[in-house]
Order: structure tokens, then sequence, then C-alpha cells
């Protein structure tokens, strides 16, 4: 049946979340975003909102309510209209954490889940994104050679949230032409963890290289056990997730530009009321609702075990161009304002456009 | 709960639209080249088709609720033709909706079996409703309303046994002095000129009207209100309102024939041995066929545009307001169906502008989506009166 109606449930959340992202998020986003780090007493204050551990089931020390990606996409909608990379390494933990939820193998849940069960921050990370231009996370060029019972692992991997806290990695490799991921701890010989990456966008949220040489892992690494994981799911949701986040940016700008508009006076008059700029105003409300639909329908899909790679490539490329252009127009909109770093447009444009070519950053 | 998946109801009822769909389809080329011929009541296999068919499956609580499949089926129909149907329903004219929206109980009864076009735009007005400069002009001594003046694009106009039109008794007070007036074919004064010749939606009804010293019993203005409000035009309002469900629609329509192009295109790519790869991310953009790559975008906004329209239908169900949402959902799909069909000429090359296939037919046929029931740029202003709180009178 389609619906649209969020569940009580979903309201509450979205709400808690909304306060949330505007009490401590939005403050310190500027100045997290200029110091290029995430203050570790954020990420106590959003641990305590429980974004991971909720959905794990009390067996293995979570609250155990139900699992949904609907719910998770409304969370961080709300959560990145505070700020994205704060957002981000608010559910970090849920990267790792989700993934072995969904697809991990009874006793890999039962190792790794009460990681994320625990009273103070914990993280692992995904690893899919690799360095190279026209690098797509789907047809990844790190290597899983089988040697008797185990797996060396070789590549590189780059865009890796939170890799200088996440106490395991669960990184994509191709095995011939089986793609897998594989667990593995932070400590495994053979990999290194490089330095803090510098980009465009998201100063705030650390995210590091991986240099796997020929790092052996056990049969038990691979995710789901022998029978191994969709991983094109695990794709599916991370891209979902990172629509839910573009969608976040680029309500921040259009709520930001509307109260902007009323105040600027041109020519007599506040500078909304001339079509130019209402018009454009309107389109960014048009884009931003739309994409919701998009990004809500990919998150049901996954929710309900249907196939949703279409869906989901369909909210990846529509946030990505969408929230990319509405944050272009929010920098035009403000004009000079837009370009200096006092107000935060300029920083919604940058990451608006590092948002849309990575991979793998984020999960529901 | 929200969720995106059809029930086995839900899906039965759209086959059996896409049933319909595909007979009416074959009538599509003869009829927007035959523009001045009328499509008839019924098609050759009008009678067989409803013989062999069975009963509807009945929704229920579980299924998805009426005004969503009413905007699916929209879609449904209009994927096969935009005017050509196995059988016409003659029940819902615009002027219908008027009727039904502003009429006394005893002028519904009166014409309730009239179908009925709404004449609202003229020659110098589109957009702007409240510059109607057709006359209606009280006789007190007959107890008539005179009416003068000229209407055009009326949808249905041909068919319809009678009309609903807008027409100000006082033009010094401007919307205020707008009122509706329903009027019967046949009356002395009222003649239907000609069939309008379109760029697109050839097959379908739209007619010029004009009325000369045209004379009608004082009992046909629609609700009897003959006063002027001062200030506030309520009723003005609640003809607007119908707007709510009409511009829905119209999106429904468009998107029908988009989802059209769309599958026609898709089926090329595929004969073209051009794959769709839908599990690639961002990085995978420069490995893409160029064909490929363009043609999934137009699908995510067709996609985008086709969920949009259904939340809107969604929200009508639930009893929620959404003049905002019926605006965003016209907004968007009036764009998006231009993009999509121009988009897949441009993919399919020169096939798709010869008129023995129906790509260039669906370009010319959706066009009009962005104009009629308020343009892109009337929905922009409703949009953006709504995000900054502003009045007619603030943003103009």
């Amino acid at each position: 049946m389609i619906s649209f109606g969020l569940s009580e449930e979903q309201e509450m959340v979205r709400d808690v979340m909304r306060e949330f992202a505007a009490d401590a998020i939005r403050p310190i986003a500027r100045e997290c975003d200029e110091a290029s780090e995430i203050p570790s007493d954020f990420l106590d204050t959003a641990w305590t909102l429980g974004l991971t551990s909720t959905q794990i089931p009390e067996q293995y020390g979570g609250a155990g309510e139900e699992r949904s990606l609907v719910t998770n996409a409304i969370l961080l909608e709300e959560l990145a209209h505070g700020d994205a990379s704060l957002a981000m390494a608010a559910v970090a933990p849920s990267l790792f954490a989700n993934a072995i939820l969904d697809q991990g193998s009874d006793d890999q849940k039962q190792a790794l889940l009460p990681l994320f069960c625990g009273e103070s921050f914990a993280t692992g990370s995904l690893a899919v994104g690799e360095p190279g231009a026209l690098r797509d996370a789907s047809a990844p060029q790190t290597v899983a050679e089988p040697k008797g019972d185990s797996f060396i692992l070789s590549g590189r991997k780059t865009g890796v949230v939170l890799g200088d806290r996440a106490s395991h990695f669960l990184i994509t490799a191709r095995n011939g032409d089986d793609l897998g991921a594989f667990i593995v701890p932070r400590d495994a010989a053979g990999l290194t963890i490089g330095e803090p990456e510098k980009n465009m966008g998201l100063h705030a949220l650390t995210t590091n290289s991986l240099e796997i040489e020929r790092v052996e892992v056990g049969a038990d690494a691979l995710l789901g056990g022998a029978s191994g994981a969709d991983i094109q799911r695990l794709l599916n949701v991370s891209r979902t997730a990172l629509s839910a986040v573009m969608l976040g940016v680029s309500r921040a700008v259009l709520e930001y530009c509307v109260p902007y508009t009323k105040d600027r006076v041109a020519f007599d008059e506040p500078i909304s009321k001339k079509q130019s700029i209402a018009f454009r105003l309107a389109e960014m409300h048009i884009e931003q609702h739309s994409l919701r639909m998009l990004v809500w329908q990919a998150a049901s899909l996954l929710e309900h075990g249907e196939d949703a790679t279409k869906a989901a490539w369909q909210a990846r490329s529509y946030a990505a161009e969408k929230s990319m252009w509405i944050a272009d127009n929010g920098v035009q909109i403000l004009g000079g304002h837009g370009f200096i770093r006092e107000h935060p447009v300029e920083m919604w444009f940058r990451n608006a456009r590092t948002l849309g070519v990575v991979d793998g950053m984020v999960a529901i | 709960m929200i969720d995106f998946r059809l029930t086995e109801t839900d899906k039965a009822l759209l086959a059996r639209t896409r049933a319909e769909a595909v007979i009416a389809r074959r009538y599509a080329h003869q009829f927007d080249e035959n523009e001045a011929e009328m499509i008839p009541d019924t098609l050759p296999e009008t009678e067989d088709f409803y013989a062999n068919r069975e009963a509807a499956p009945k929704p229920g609580p579980e299924d998805t609720q009426g005004p969503v499949m009413m905007m699916l089926q929209a879609m449904g129909a209009f994927w096969g033709d935009y005017s050509v149907r196995l059988r016409r329903a003659d029940r819902g004219g615009l002027g219908n909706a008027a009727l039904a929206a502003a009429g006394t109980t005893e002028q519904k009864e009166k014409w309730g079996e009239l179908l009925l076009s709404m004449a609202i735009t003229e020659p110098g007005c589109g957009s702007d409703p409240s510059r109607v400069s057709t006359t209606a002009a009280l006789d007190e001594e007959t107890d008539e309303w005179v009416i003068n003046g000229e209407k055009i694009f009326v949808t249905t106009g041909i068919r319809a046994t009678g009309v609903v039109i807008w027409a100000t008794i006082d033009k010094s007070a401007g919307r205020a002095g707008i009122k509706s007036f329903l009027i019967e074919k046949g009356t002395p004064g009222f003649d239907v000129p000609h069939k309008e010749k379109k760029l697109g939606i050839r097959a379908d009804d739209t007619a010029a009207y004009v009325f000369t010293d045209c004379r009608i019993p004082r009992t046909n203005l629609l609700g009897l209100d003959e006063s002027i409000p001062k200030k506030s035009s309520g009723g003005f309002r609640g003809v607007m309102k119908t707007f709510n469900m009409t511009r829905p629609l119209t999106a429904a329509m468009g998107l029908g024939i988009a989802e059209a192009a769309i599958d026609l295109t898709r089926d090329e790519l595929e004969a073209a041995g051009i794959a769709l790869d839908y599990s690639t991310g961002p990085g995978g953009l420069g490995r893409q066929n160029a064909a490929a790559e363009k043609f999934m975008r137009l699908e995510a906004l067709f996609e985008a545009s086709r969920l949009t329209l259904l939340q809107c239908g969604w929200m009508a169900g639930q009893g929620m307001p959404n003049n905002l949402e019926s605006s965003v959902c016209k907004a968007h799909a009036g764009s998006a169906v231009r993009q999509i069909t121009q988009g897949c000429i441009e993919i399919v090359g020169s096939m798709g502008i010869a008129r023995e296939n129906l790509l260039e037919k669906w370009m010319r046929d959706s066009r009009i989506t962005d104009i009629y029931e308020g343009t892109g740029e009337i929905q922009r202003l409703i949009i953006a009166r709504g995000l900054l709180d502003y009045t007619r009178a603030d943003l103009k």
C-alpha cells in the first residue's frame, strides 16, 4: 500500500533530532569546520541519543527497537540540517554496526555488536572508497586473495570516516568475480591508517586513508560468514543515507535564504519581493521536497528487503545534482555574503559538492 | 507507515487500466492527424473488451487509498493516449466540478445530468482570471442576465451540453465582481465558432465560445449570491480550491505521457544493446554510456515527480490541506515532462521526430502540462508566497 504517513514514533524521533541539531550541532558547526575537528564531548553527547544502539537487539546489549531505515533516514536529514560533518560523525558507528546487524553471521553479531552498546562512544568504519579518478565503489580494485582458510587483502582505501578512532574496519575487496567485505581490526599486521585527509568540504569530519599491504584475515572475517554478503545492498544503504544528508543540507540552505531575503533590502523593498529571487526560492523548495520523496522510497524499499538498487541510484544521483544546485543558488542569493565565511552558506556549498562525489561514508 | 509497495489488488487495478490504454493507443496517431474529427464515444474493440473482462477487485483497507490510486490510474490512462478512450466518461466536465462546489441544491438537481465545460480563459486573460472581461448585466425588467464576451481554450467545449462561465457583474470591483453563470447550449446568442487548432492534444475537444447579448434566467447565477463582497472574496477562493485536486490530476496526465516516452526510450536503448547500470556510485559516472547516463537521470527526474504527485494525492486522501503540495507537484511535473519528452527524442535521435512514431506526439501533447491549470510561473508564485508567508499583495 503506497503511503506517505510517518508513524508517531517517527514524528517523535524527527522532532527530537531537529531540536538536537538546532541546539547542539548548528551552533558549533562553523568552529568545527574552521578547526577541522570534532570535539570529543560532542561525540559523547551524541552517543547518549542511542543513534546506533537503539536498533540493536537486546541480546547484544542494544535497546531492541525495530530496525527502520526510514526512521534513520528521517533522523539523518534532521541531523544534517544542523551540519553534515557533525551528523556523519554522530552516526559513524552505524557504518560498521548496521552492516554487521543486517548482514553479519550470528558469530559476528555476537562478537561485534556489543561493542556499540556501551556507555561511551565507540566506532568502527566502512572502507569502500578508493583513490584515483573515475573509481567506483561497486568495482573495487582492492583484492582478497584466498590462501588456505584465510584471505590476503591488498589495496588502498580513502574516505574512511573516523579512521583515527575506529576499532574495526569493514573493507570491500574483490575475490575474482566475487565481491566481499572483510572485518579487519585496526591493529592488523600490514594495515596502516593514514593522516587525516584534507578535502574541500566536510572539514570537521575526520577521514583517513588505509594502506592495506598483504593483510591476512581468517575466513571468519568475511561479512556474512561462508555465504558472504550482499555488497550492493551495503552500498545502497550508504547511498540512500548520503542522499538523506544532502537533503538535510538542501533544506538548511533554503531555510537560511528565506529570512535573509526578507531582511535584505534593495531598491526600496526586500529582495524576496522580486520574482527573480522568490521563484528561485520556490524552485529550491520544489527540489528539496521531491528529493525527500526519493530518499523515503529508497529507504523504505531497503527496509522491506526489496531490491533498492535503482531507487538508491535515483536518490543519490538526484540528491547530488539538486543539493549542489540548491547550495549554488543559496550562494548566489546571498551574493557577497554567500562568499564570506561569516555565513554558513559557503560551507554548505563546499559540503554539497563533496557529498555528491563520495561513497560509503554514512549509513542508516 | 511509509510504504511504496503496491498490493496485489492495486496491481490488478492498474493492469486493467493498462489493458485499456494499450488498445486506445492504437488510435492515437489517427486522431492526432485528423484534428477536425471528433473522437467516437467507443472504439471497435470496446464491446468485446468489456464483455470478456472479469469484475474488478474491490480495494480494502490494506490497499492503496483512493486519491493515490486515482493519480496512478490517470497516469496509466494517459500513458495510452491523451484523448482516446475505450469508453468515453461524460460525467465529469470541469464545469460539473464547479456546479458541485458552488451550486445550490436546486441547481445541482436541475443541471446534474448535463455535461458542463468550464470557460474562464479569454483572448486577453489567462493566468490572472481577475481580468475577466466577459460581462453579465442584469436586466431587472425581464429578470435575466445578459452575457457578452468571448471565451477560448474551453476543454470538452464542443461535446458539452452546457457551460459554466466566469463573467463580471461589476468591472470596477475587480475579482469580487466575478461570478459563475451556467449557460445551456442552444441558448440564443451562444455560439461555438470552432474547435481550436493546437500544438498537441489535437484530438482533444477544445473550443472557443462567443456570447452576444446572450440572455439567461436570473437563477442561472451559480449559488445565487449577487452581492459584491467589499474585501474578502471567499467565493473566488472557493473556486480556486477546486484546483487542489485538478492540479495534481493534470500533473498525473502529463506524467503518464512522460512515462510512455521513458518506456519507449528504454526499449530502444535495450534493443541497441546499451546497458543501464544502477549499481554504480559517483565515481562510476565517467564509465557510463552517455545515452544511458542521460536516460537514467531523466528516469530519476520522472520518479521524483511521480512520488511528489502521489504524496500530494495521499495528503488529499488524509484530509490534509494540500494547497502548497498541489502547486509543488504541478510545477515539478510541468518542468519534468518537458525535459523528459524532449530529452528522450534527443536520445533516440531522428526516429523521435518521425510522425509515424508517437514520441514526437508525446512531446507536443505533454507541453500543455506546464501551461494549463496554472502555468509553472503561477505555481512558483503560489509556492513562494507560502514559503515567505506573503499575501498576493506582498508578492505579485
